[in-house]
């Protein structure tokens, strides 16, 4: 069975003595994907990755991953399915060097130490990090945190991942390489971002949150070229993309 | 060896900036915590000494102190030989002394604090050097400052020729109960983004309120406060980011060391050194020797 | 107020181990039965809080100077007596390890003054009783403040008679205590005023979050019962031990003895109490009688007393030993190539 679909049904939260942040969100997405998630400071993204690997459980609804609803009984097969990138770094990365920080997840998983050894070897391959591996994380630049961090999730070999804010803090020439890097990956993947163009660069497909609801779902290069749309919901149009529509208007 | 060195200055200069907080900061403590980041480098070198099983250079280190407390409280020259334990273990290790008798020299006061009493309470004249008496109470002020650099110095070279990491799996393996194994290990690792977190609040209040003002005790809990609202959010997040990486409360090692004959060659060597140095006053027969005789 | 390596005697280094030790076995038992693993990088990250916490001085009020957090408390309340203890146990150990704060002999020690006083006697007996609402008022201050201070002051209490029963320290036991206490007094005023800000500041940011981790923490029955033990043990350990102490000659009476005039040394019946005076005041004094022997002290029966002969050369023994172990140290330092290890 494939553990690469995942999916949201009528999903609904609300925090502890709060009000409802997640208000009967549904979505679909399938193998191989590219979504990006945007939406305003406060539109639920974040809660809603949350739910993604099962830190918090919804109201009512369900999420599932693959063909199976995420409840308490599934949630370790969903934590190994569904590998998270957090926004910061320094929260992924507490081991002392960035060998073990990668070998933390595997080891964790029971698997034989060669076997460990050899997903550390292959994920800083695959991140261009193999130069580092001995060196403590709290010494790496942004850009080599954020991809030692992005290792440390591949070295779980996951079906999905999901990326919260991957560009943030990061210099031009280090989100051009993530960028290339993330262009690359065969998983299927859901990238919470402000960063509207890299969203034009990877994503074939756009949700858009507001409120605790998806307001909009479809082609990247459609939604992001709504003007509309896109200002009705406190975002602005992609520079890369108003450029071209303006060449095209003239 | 230049390139390292140089290393190490800048690092030590980024540490400053992010220490210098002015009158904010405990500013004797803080220059103690910008080694950290040097210790924590040296600590993570591989020579054949750091890799020594850990356990070996635990039990050493406790052996040694326990023989240098032993002394009568009036002694000094037998102590000496004592100081070739941790000289030889930052020779092996690349350590400089200068490194660790500098974080010696601006180690706890307390030791000095309760020291110099002796001096003034104990004034009965004991030995003649050359025409000059000395009371009991210096000997003993002298001599707990040799034990005081011994010890000191011994225990930041354990950390120097070890580093935490395999420190604390020592320690593991020694029976150190694994929550606190893990507690020392995810400390050490959120000294330095909380220590920065800590320095950035105390940053911004200085611009704010200018280097000279005092911080009030209703200030200090806001800051504090919102030190601690930090950590916890971080705490929060961290536990996601691990749990998400499969961990349930146990961890496993990559790289168990193994036992070997040449450490059971160094616990046994080095204690019947101490032995040795414990029962005969090396340095007195040496002095001796030297100048004549019992004379 | 670290205990230093350097004033400890190892008996009383090591029974401070073992009891510390036990303590912390007992309390990761505790913590691993009690709470849920997402406990452990909640306790990771406040630890490092204490270090930082550390670094930010406040001014107390009325005086010049300034200071800071000890954070015994603060943990108590956040985590629970056990977790705190194996917090406070590990901030201390970094700190011997990376700082040279106290030592490794002096841990045991440490972890206990700082540690067990906060967490298993302030905490459990005036913290929580008093700290009902935590709405501020006079009951949350009184607890705040009085479990500060108490803390505070058993743990200084405990210093004293530590380095006292360890007899390296001339500083008599009275003397000790009316120094240690009267300003661990003031500190632990001030603590308790700046746990109770946090606290409050805290709760107002989140509220809920005081109440969880303590109740979770709550020992299920006979914890309080074990706590009054404990502590029943300790003060008949300490008054046994102080006890010993005052009887014996070695320890306290010794050094009394000597603060008060008091010769030991019949050998010096001759010299004047000038003498005694002018020695307190310099170092060195020209040409006059000498200690022929060391007062009566555990192990200086089996020691040659020191001459003045002897003494002049063990001083040219111990440079030139030191010189050598310099030396040595340097001959074998590691020159970048793998050599096989020596002892």
């Amino acid at each position: 069975m494939s553990h690469h679909l995942i999916e949201a049904r009528d999903v609904w939260f609300a925090y502890p003595q709060g009000a409802d942040v997640l208000r009967g969100l549904s979505f679909r997405i399938t193998h191989g994907e590219a979504v990006g998630l945007i939406g305003c400071n406060g539109a639920g993204k974040s809660t809603l990755l949350m739910h993604l690997n099962g830190f918090l459980t919804p109201r009512c609804g369900e999420i599932r991953i693959g063909d199976t609803p995420l409840t308490a009984q599934t949630v370790a097969a969903a934590r190994r399915a569904v590998g998270v990138v957090f926004q910061d770094p320094d929260d992924q990365l507490f081991m002392p060097t960035v060998a073990e920080d990668v070998a933390f997840g595997p080891l964790n998983l029971g698997l034989p130490l060669d076997e460990v050894a050899q997903r550390v070897g292959a994920a800083l391959e695959r991140v261009g990090m193999t130069s580092v591996r001995e060196r403590p994380p709290y010494k790496l630049s942004a850009g080599e945190k954020r991809a030692v961090a992005i290792a440390t999730v591949l070295a779980m070999m996951p079906d999905i991942l999901v990326m919260d804010e991957p560009t943030s803090s990061l210099d031009s020439r280090g989100r051009r390489r993530l960028i290339e890097l993330l262009r690359g990956f065969e998983h299927t993947r859901i990238i919470a971002t402000h960063d509207l163009e890299l969203v034009v660069e990877i994503c074939s497909r756009v949700l858009i949150m507001d409120e605790g609801r998806i307001v909009a779902d479809g082609p990247a290069r459609t939604i992001l070229g709504d003007r509309e749309l896109l200002h009705a919901h406190g975002l602005e149009r992609p520079h890369s993309l108003s450029h071209a529509h303006a060449h095209t208007a003239e | 060896m230049a390139v390292e060195s140089e290393g190490a200055v800048e690092n030590n200069g980024v540490v400053r900036t992010a220490m210098g907080f002015g009158s904010i900061m405990n500013n004797s403590y803080g220059i103690g915590r910008m080694g950290i980041w040097r210790m924590d480098e040296m600590g993570g070198q591989a020579t054949p000494l750091h890799r020594m099983d850990a356990r070996i250079k635990i039990l050493t280190v406790f052996i040694f102190i326990g023989f240098v407390m032993s002394f009568p409280r009036y002694e000094i020259s037998a102590l000496m030989p004592f100081f070739l334990f941790p000289l030889v273990l930052m020779g092996r290790a690349g350590i400089p002394p200068s490194y660790i008798f500098k974080k010696v020299l601006i180690a706890s006061p307390f030791a000095l604090a309760v020291g110099i009493f002796n001096p003034w309470l104990d004034p009965a004249p004991m030995i003649r050097v050359g025409g000059i008496f000395v009371s009991g109470g210096w000997l003993s002020f002298l001599s707990i400052l040799i034990r005081f650099s011994l010890t000191v110095s011994v225990a930041l070279t354990l950390l120097a020729c070890t580093g935490i990491q395999r420190l604390c799996d020592g320690m593991g393996r020694m029976g150190v109960p694994q929550v606190l194994v893990v507690q020392l290990q995810l400390l050490y690792r959120y000294l330095f983004v909380v220590v920065e977190e800590g320095g950035r609040l105390g940053r911004g209040l200085a611009l704010r309120a200018g280097p000279r003002s005092r911080i009030t005790l209703r200030t200090y809990g806001a800051l504090v406060g919102h030190l601690l609202l930090r950590s916890l959010d971080r705490a929060q997040r961290v536990y996601q980011a691990m749990a998400s990486r499969g961990y349930t409360g146990e961890t496993r090692m990559m790289h168990p060391p193994v036992l070997r004959r040449v450490d059971l060659l160094f616990l046994v060597g080095w204690v019947l050194f101490f032995g040795v140095a414990r029962y005969w006053n090396l340095a007195g027969q040496m002095g001796r020797l030297l100048i004549g005789g019992g004379r | 107020m670290h205990m230093a390596d350097a004033l400890m005697s190892p008996a009383v280094g090591g029974v401070m181990w073992a009891i510390s030790g036990g303590l912390l076995a007992w309390c990761s038992r505790q913590v691993r039965r009690l709470l849920n693993d997402r406990m452990i990088p909640m306790m990771g990250v406040l630890g490092a809080f204490i270090f930082a916490a550390q670094m930010i001085n406040f001014s107390i009020p009325g005086t010049g100077s300034s200071g800071h957090l000890g954070g015994g408390l603060i943990l108590a309340a956040l985590l629970g007596p056990y977790a705190a203890f194996i917090v406070i146990a590990s901030v201390l150990t970094v700190q011997a390890l990376f700082f040279a704060d106290g030592g490794l002999l002096a841990l045991g020690c440490n972890i206990f003054n700082l540690g067990f006083f906060p967490a298993f006697v302030a905490y459990p007996l005036i913290y929580k009783p008093l700290v009902k609402s935590t709405q501020g008022g006079l009951r949350f201050w009184m607890g705040a403040i009085g479990a500060a201070v108490v803390g505070l002051q058993l743990g200084a209490f405990c210093v004293v008679l530590e380095t006292t029963l360890s007899g390296i320290s001339d500083l008599p036991f009275s003397t000790f205590v009316w120094m240690m206490l009267p300003i661990h007094l003031a500190i632990g005023v001030v603590e308790g005023v700046a746990t109770g800000a946090v606290v409050l500041f805290v709760l107002k940011a989140r509220p809920g979050l005081l109440g969880e981790p303590v109740d979770s923490a709550t020992p299920p029955g006979g914890g309080r019962k074990v706590i009054i033990g404990l502590l029943a043990a300790t003060l008949i350990v300490g008054g046994v031990v102080s006890w010993f102490a005052s009887t014996h000659p070695d320890g306290l009476e010794w050094a009394m003895a000597k603060v008060k005039g008091k010769n030991t040394l019949e050998s010096q019946a001759g010299m004047s109490e000038k003498l005694a005076d002018i020695q307190a005041t310099t170092a060195f004094l020209p040409d006059y009688g000498f200690k022929k022997s060391e007062p009566s002290q555990g192990e200086s029966s089996s020691w040659p007393a020191p001459s003045a002969g002897t003494s002049v050369s063990g001083l040219v023994g111990g440079l030139l030993t030191l010189v050598l172990a310099v030396g040595a140290g340097w001959l074998l330092r590691a020159k970048g190539r793998s050599k096989t290890m020596e002892s």
